[in-house]
């Protein structure tokens, strides 16, 4: 069989339910892409071939059974490098692996490597990253956002069948709208974090980066629950999301919030996401006008909280166990410091900064503690909206995907790419997207749905309407 | 000029739970260096830490029994700061809503009166790893088989108005932890540290002197004497017109002295927030209301109710209720044989000397209240005497056969048939003739040689009650 890479998963497993040597058969059509084409798209870190033909020699009866997924760089994998795309953790292998991870594995599902991303996941492009940046497939002069832009971009490219992205303030949902695939952040504590390398502990999610929302129920199906390794995840039964796959939106109440359309959200994204918001309208949705009033606060409340924690949690790379050691070190100090400076990268470090800064003595109240309590505020005016409406449907991000290099020396407008999807990460809240138009430029346009806590069958319930209503997921690049 | 000392001490108590404070490792102590660890305690990225709820329960029980109030909402938060014995170079702790506060012990002082130290707060928190510097090498070893321990801090409010009261302090706060049984407070094992913060100031006065932090006492003695070298150089210092200066001053206890730590210019600030990892949860009411019915008998209880139940003295009571087990060995003696003092006689001489002698805690001995019973009831029925019952103690212990076994074994039955000992003693009377004379012209310690002499005849197993009656009988003829 040809152009087995091109399939979905949910497709896949119907050719596999009849032929379960298929799978080696797809590895090999997905391993020759990937050497044809990724050293122009630059996704992969990692690719493991022989663990990958291993996996599949072992025939497993699971959900996922023979489907290739590939798996973001900060999603530790036994006994293979694991770095967040940092020199810090060059050579780092981890002696576990993700809960997400094992549960993927557990259903059949054939790990394949490592995607790219921006360092510690500090980024909406995918150019921090130590390696490199990756290009994105419908344009390769432009971002393919970030920072799961490598999980994203193979996905677009037809790389690898599924992956798993992480999302702290946007970063599965930004790089699936500029790439064109289908990106799902679950409610905080649907999946377990553990074996995620932590960015901000109380923002992380992982999730999956599909071609169509039906894989990414199925995935979801497979990764979410309870774990007892994670305090945070919650103790809720998983339902079977692919039943929520209806075409049928009728009587759902659909917000769409004022605070979204202002200054410097791109006209054709604003004309898409509008249209989009009258095809549900003429599919029986009740779609109506709502206020998120501190949205505006959203961007500078994230933009203290996550550094605050980042700036912990990677308090740990030190060079005494692990990763990278800076030679020449005179003392103690000495080696902290030359090893950090050495290894980590302009990003890590500006937040590892601004982090500290936050929780020190002096500026603790007027910074992190102020922020968590704005961060309330963010959550009541989802939980206010929710009375009224079942989901909420915004722009995912403000333009389509920027030219490589083009926001770099800019950090500020390089943050504001997350404005619309900071605030579900704030407010704990699940949150898709999906391809919704494109530019005349020819670049995807993102359309986000977000819901209330673990109601992430309402959101495949509406995105899988408006999918099977559009052709925009059947688009591919020419690449 | 007069001055009075100001103490607070701050003791870390290493929990005794099977596992570590966050993660499944085991605790044991002693074992082969980074055998017990695993990603969680080493911090490894990815890892997440997990409440032990063992350790929640054992620190919610001792925050109880030190009368304080328990929190309403149970929080961790982090404390940062850089060393190589903290993999995750924070350590996870609680901040400004510690699990318990307002709590206090009171000690016994002069007069029988009692003091109240307050306990400022009580809190949880997880150990770091053990870190080596082997002598003359360029560098440093550390072992993580501590990290992740499961520690509770009780800090005092500065109530402790001297280095006695402190150790008095300690002595009693062990006490109540042994009867918890949360720790087994082991100071030379590393379960159980303490620091003290010392000032002196003119006697009444108000405001607190400058303080110092005392660190590296290994034992409560040395926390003593510690504290006393301290108030005389703090004394000496400000007689000679000096200032006393904040800083953190070590004991030597080889040279008896305390010596300055480098002074740091700056407060460490530790930025702490709270530890997003780990939900705050609330603990019911009736939960603590059950933790606290459940709580064992204290030390102070049971003093007081071995001094009303048993009739004993405040002291006999002190010295048996000062550790759980020599208290509950006491009852179960007294349970089998009911003369409570003079188990207590026994308990408190022959018994704890043995056990001190041997660095042995008093079940480790080998002498259960089983065989003290036996070796009481063989005294009363007069098969051995007192005397003779004191070896065969010795030999119980040595050998861990039973009373009743060595006494049968070493033939050792005392001579109680009176004809048998009237033989004897007139046998020694003829043989000593001139005592005997002596004795009866008024010569009183004769007496006591010819009991002597009996005794000997008889290899010490005459019952000496009976020879004293009949030899008395026989002389004062």
């Amino acid at each position: 069989m040809e152009n087995l890479h091109s399939l979905t998963a949910h497709e896949l497993k119907k050719l596999i339910a009849k032929d379960n040597t298929l799978p080696a058969a797809i590895l090999d059509q997905l391993f020759s892409r990937i050497e044809k084409l990724d050293a122009k798209v630059k996704a992969f870190v990692l690719v493991n071939k022989e663990r990958a033909k291993k996996s599949a020699a072992v025939k497993k009866n699971g959900k996922l059974s023979g489907i290739p997924v590939l798996l973001k760089d900060n999603i530790c994998v036994k006994d293979e490098e694991t770095t967040c795309a940092s020199r810090i953790l060059g050579g780092f292998k981890p002696p576990y692996s993700a809960t997400a991870a094992l549960r993927l594995e557990s259903e059949g599902a054939i790990l394949i490597g490592k995607a790219n991303m921006d360092e510690f996941a500090f980024g909406s492009s995918c150019e921090t990253s130590c390696y490199g940046p990756t290009c994105n497939p419908w344009d390769l002069a432009c971002a393919p956002g970030g920072s799961s832009g490598g999980s994203a971009a193979a996905v677009a490219a037809d790389e690898t069948i599924a992956a798993l992205g992480s999302d702290t303030g946007g970063s599965i949902r930004q790089p699936a709208s500029l790439c064109g695939v289908v990106g799902l952040k679950p409610t905080y504590g649907r999946v377990s974090r553990y074996g995620l390398i932590a960015f901000a502990s109380s923002l992380d999610q992982i999730g999956p980066i599909t071609k169509d929302v039906e894989d990414s129920a199925l995935l979801l199906s497979v990764i979410a629950g309870y774990d007892e390794m994670d305090s945070t995840s919650v103790d809720l039964p998983v339902p079977d999301y692919t039943r929520s796959l209806v075409k049928d939106v009728k009587g759902l109440r659909i917000g769409v919030p004022k605070e979204y359309f202002v200054k410097g959200l791109d006209k054709e994204v604003e004309d898409s996401v509008r249209a989009a918001a009258q095809l549900y309208r003429s599919l029986g949705a009740e779609v109506k006008e709502i206020s998120l009033p501190h949205t505006e606060y959203a961007v500078s409340t994230y933009y203290i909280i996550a550094p605050a924690e980042a700036s912990s949690n990677l308090a740990r790379f030190d060079g005494v166990q692990y990763g990278f050691r800076a030679k020449g070190a005179k003392d103690m100090i000495d080696m902290y410091v030359k090893t950090r400076s050495e290894a980590f990268g302009n990003e890590a470090k500006r937040r590892i900064l601004l982090g500290t800064y936050c929780l020190s003595t002096g500026y603790y109240d007027a910074y992190y503690l102020k922020a968590q309590k704005v961060r309330t505020r963010i959550r009541e005016d989802f939980e206010k909206a929710f009375d009224a409406c079942d989901c909420i449907v915004t722009p995912t991000s403000p333009t389509p995907a920027f030219k490589l290099g083009e926001r770099t020396g800019d950090p500020i407008s390089m943050y504001l790419s997350d404005i619309y999807t900071i605030p579900a990460n704030m407010a704990g809240l699940p949150a898709i997207s999906i391809p919704c138009g494109f530019s005349r430029a020819g670049l995807p346009i993102g359309l986000q749905i977000i819901a209330k806590p673990f109601a992430e069958e309402t959101i495949f319930r509406a995105a899988y309407t408006f999918e099977q209503s559009t052709d925009f997921h059947k688009q591919k690049p020419k690449i | 000029m007069n001055y009075e000392t100001v103490i607070g001490l701050e003791v870390h108590l290493q929990l005794a739970t099977k596992t570590k404070a966050f993660c499944g490792c085991s605790t044991k102590f002693g074992q082969t260096p980074n055998s017990q660890t695993c990603p969680v305690c080493l911090g490894f990225p990815g890892s997440l830490p997990v409440l032990n709820e063992e350790a929640f329960k054992a620190a919610l029980k001792t925050a109880l029994a030190l009368n304080c109030k328990i929190q309403k909402l149970i929080k961790f938060d982090r404390k940062n700061y850089y060393y190589p014995d903290l993999p995750k170079n924070f350590q996870i702790s609680q901040y400004d809503m510690p699990l318990s506060y307002d709590g206090f012990i009171d000690i016994g002082v002069k007069d029988g009166a009692k003091k109240r130290i307050r306990i400022k707060r009580v809190h949880m928190e997880e150990d770091a790893g053990k870190l080596m510097h082997p002598e003359g090498e360029r560098y440093s070893l550390v072992d993580y088989n501590r990290g992740g321990m499961p520690l509770l801090e009780i800090v005092t409010e500065p109530d402790i108005n001297s280095p006695d009261e402190a150790y008095d302090y300690l002595t009693k706060l062990k006490s109540i932890l042994e009867y918890l049984r949360v720790s087994d407070c082991d100071m030379e094992k590393g379960s159980l540290r303490c620091d003290a913060n010392i000032s002196i100031r003119p006697k009444g006065g108000k405001k607190l002197g400058t303080k110092v932090e005392l660190k590296n006492m290994n034992s409560f003695k040395n926390v003593r004497s510690g504290l006393e070298y301290e108030v005389k150089r703090q004394e000496s210092l400000i007689g000679e017109g000096g200032r006393i200066v904040q800083e953190t001053r070590l004991w030597d206890a080889d040279k008896l002295i305390t010596k300055s730590m480098r002074v740091k210019e700056e407060a460490e600030d530790y930025r702490y927030f709270p530890e997003p990892d780990l939900v705050p949860f609330v603990v019911e009411k009736s939960d603590i209301e059950k933790i606290k019915k459940a709580l064992p008998e204290l030390p102070e209880a049971r003093t007081g109710r071995f001094k009303s139940q048993f009739a004993l003295s405040e002291y006999d009571a002190g010295v048996l209720t000062s550790q759980v087990d020599i208290a509950e060995y006491f009852e179960e003696c007294v349970k089998l044989y009911p003369n409570p003092k003079t188990i207590a006689n026994w308990i408190m001489g022959d018994i704890i000397a043995l056990a001190n002698d041997k660095a042995l805690n008093i079940r480790e001995l080998g002498f259960p209240a089983e065989a003290l019973a036996g070796l009481l009831k063989m005294v009363d029925s007069g098969a051995i005497s007192g005397k003779m019952a004191k070896d065969v103690l010795v030999e119980a212990i040595e050998t861990r056969m039973s009373p009743d076994d060595i006494v049968r074994k070493n033939g050792l039955s005392q001579i109680s048939d009176t004809g048998r000992i009237e033989e004897i003693i007139k046998l020694v009377l003829k043989k000593e003739e001139k005592s005997a004379n002596d004795y009866k012209a008024g010569k009183r310690n004769a007496f006591t040689f010819l009991v002597g002499q009996v005794m000997k005849e008889t290899k010490g197993k005459a019952n000496p009650a009976i020879v004293n009656e009949i030899l008395k009988k026989i002389l004062g003829e």
